[in-house]
């Protein structure tokens, strides 16, 4: 818990790293002061793109003492204002699964080899983020706790599934390594309840820890303060609930 | 992003971004999620020139209620200027606008 006499500081800064195909893209990166060791986070951004809401999410982790990486997944769509590359994005049906992993897989090798970051590296992810943060559990090796805020189409019909999203990550649940903590509006139409529950379903009959909360009087994105969508009760509430999950699973 | 509906239409025209003109080549058209309209999902075109980057872009984000209506418009006034025999089109390869070609 902090406190008011405590002493806290924090480096944020962009960085390059090494990610899908050993392509070099950029990352902000966001840490405590001090030798840690500290748990690591990687934090994957919404579909609409890498932008200050994810810039300050990312800084929220490493004021609650993580070390935490958001790379662009976008970099390789050009740059420009982070709306206007996220349209770009959303235009060609969304980043391609196989590549983001790669990129996933890249800033959990980067928090890996630093020498403050301990041996615990959690995956966090909101709307087409936390659909990625599911895939990254079961497909990417190295993590030790998923956090998925209402990602949409990890329940996919089989004309949804497309080349360079070929399988809906449901499909991958008997590879899941980690814990995964869910958070949905029961609101939302993507996902909707009802694929909730198929993705619960899945979960308990093969065995996986997992920890799924539902929040009436909530959609898409509650937790984005800067959006109509923002419900100041369930986001606290949510937020508590990841920052408890992490707590448990990553020291 | 969350829905991943979106199709692009090569066109040929000319869009307004602040102060400048610029030649539009695509138009995206997307259900998804809007940046700037308080819904969860809206209709999204973007007009845009992808030669000229990411920022070429002049957006709309619409209600599904305005899109319906616009596209009966767009019907409608084509449909009128035929009627009147004033139409001009030009095959979207024909024409090169004049308008700005830095990004």
């Amino acid at each position: 818990m902090y406190t008011t006499d405590q002493y806290e500081g924090m480096i944020a800064e962009t960085v390059t790293m090494k990610g899908h195909n050993g392509d070099t893209i950029n990352a902000y990166v966001a840490r405590p002061l001090g030798a840690g060791p500290f748990p690591g986070m990687v934090v994957i951004h919404h579909a609409p793109g890498w932008d200050e809401w994810y810039r300050e999410c990312t800084r929220k982790f490493a004021h609650h003492g993580y070390v935490a990486i958001s790379p662009n997944l976008y970099f390789r769509d050009g740059h420009g204002s982070p709306e206007d590359v996220g349209a770009k994005v959303r235009a060609a049906g969304g980043a391609p699964d196989a590549r983001v992993l790669g990129d996933l897989e890249g800033a959990n090798a980067v928090l890996r080899s630093l020498p403050y970051v301990s041996r615990k590296v959690g995956v966090f992810g909101t709307c087409s983020g936390g659909r990625q943060a599911v895939l990254a559990g079961s497909r990417v090796k190295g993590f030790d706790a998923v956090v998925d805020c209402w990602g949409g189409r990890v329940v996919m019909s089989k004309e949804e599934l497309t080349p360079s999203q070929p399988v809906a990550p449901i499909d991958y649940t008997k590879d899941l390594s980690a814990p995964i903590l869910g958070l949905f509006g029961n609101d939302d139409k993507a996902p909707t309840p009802e694929q909730v529950n198929q993705h619960e379903a899945e979960l308990k009959k093969l065995g996986k820890p997992y920890e799924f909360h539902r929040y009436d009087g909530a959609g898409h994105g509650f937790f984005y303060y800067d959006r109509a969508a923002y419900r100041q009760e369930q986001a606290v509430d949510g937020w508590k609930k990841v920052l408890s999950f992490l707590e448990r699973t990553l020291r | 992003m969350c829905t991943m509906i979106a199709h692009q239409v090569k066109i040929l025209g000319c869009g307004k971004s602040g102060a400048d003109w610029f030649e539009v080549r695509e138009a995206n058209v997307s259900y998804d999620h809007p940046y700037e309209l308080s819904l969860e999902h809206a209709l999204n075109i973007d007009f845009v020139n992808e030669a000229l980057g990411p920022g070429a872009r002049v957006a709309v984000e619409l209600s599904i209620e305005g899109a319906r209506q616009l596209v009966k418009t767009i019907q409608a006034v084509l449909a009128q200027a035929d009627q009147q025999g004033v139409l001009e089109d030009r095959p979207l390869a024909a024409v090169t606008s004049p308008a700005r070609t830095g990004a």
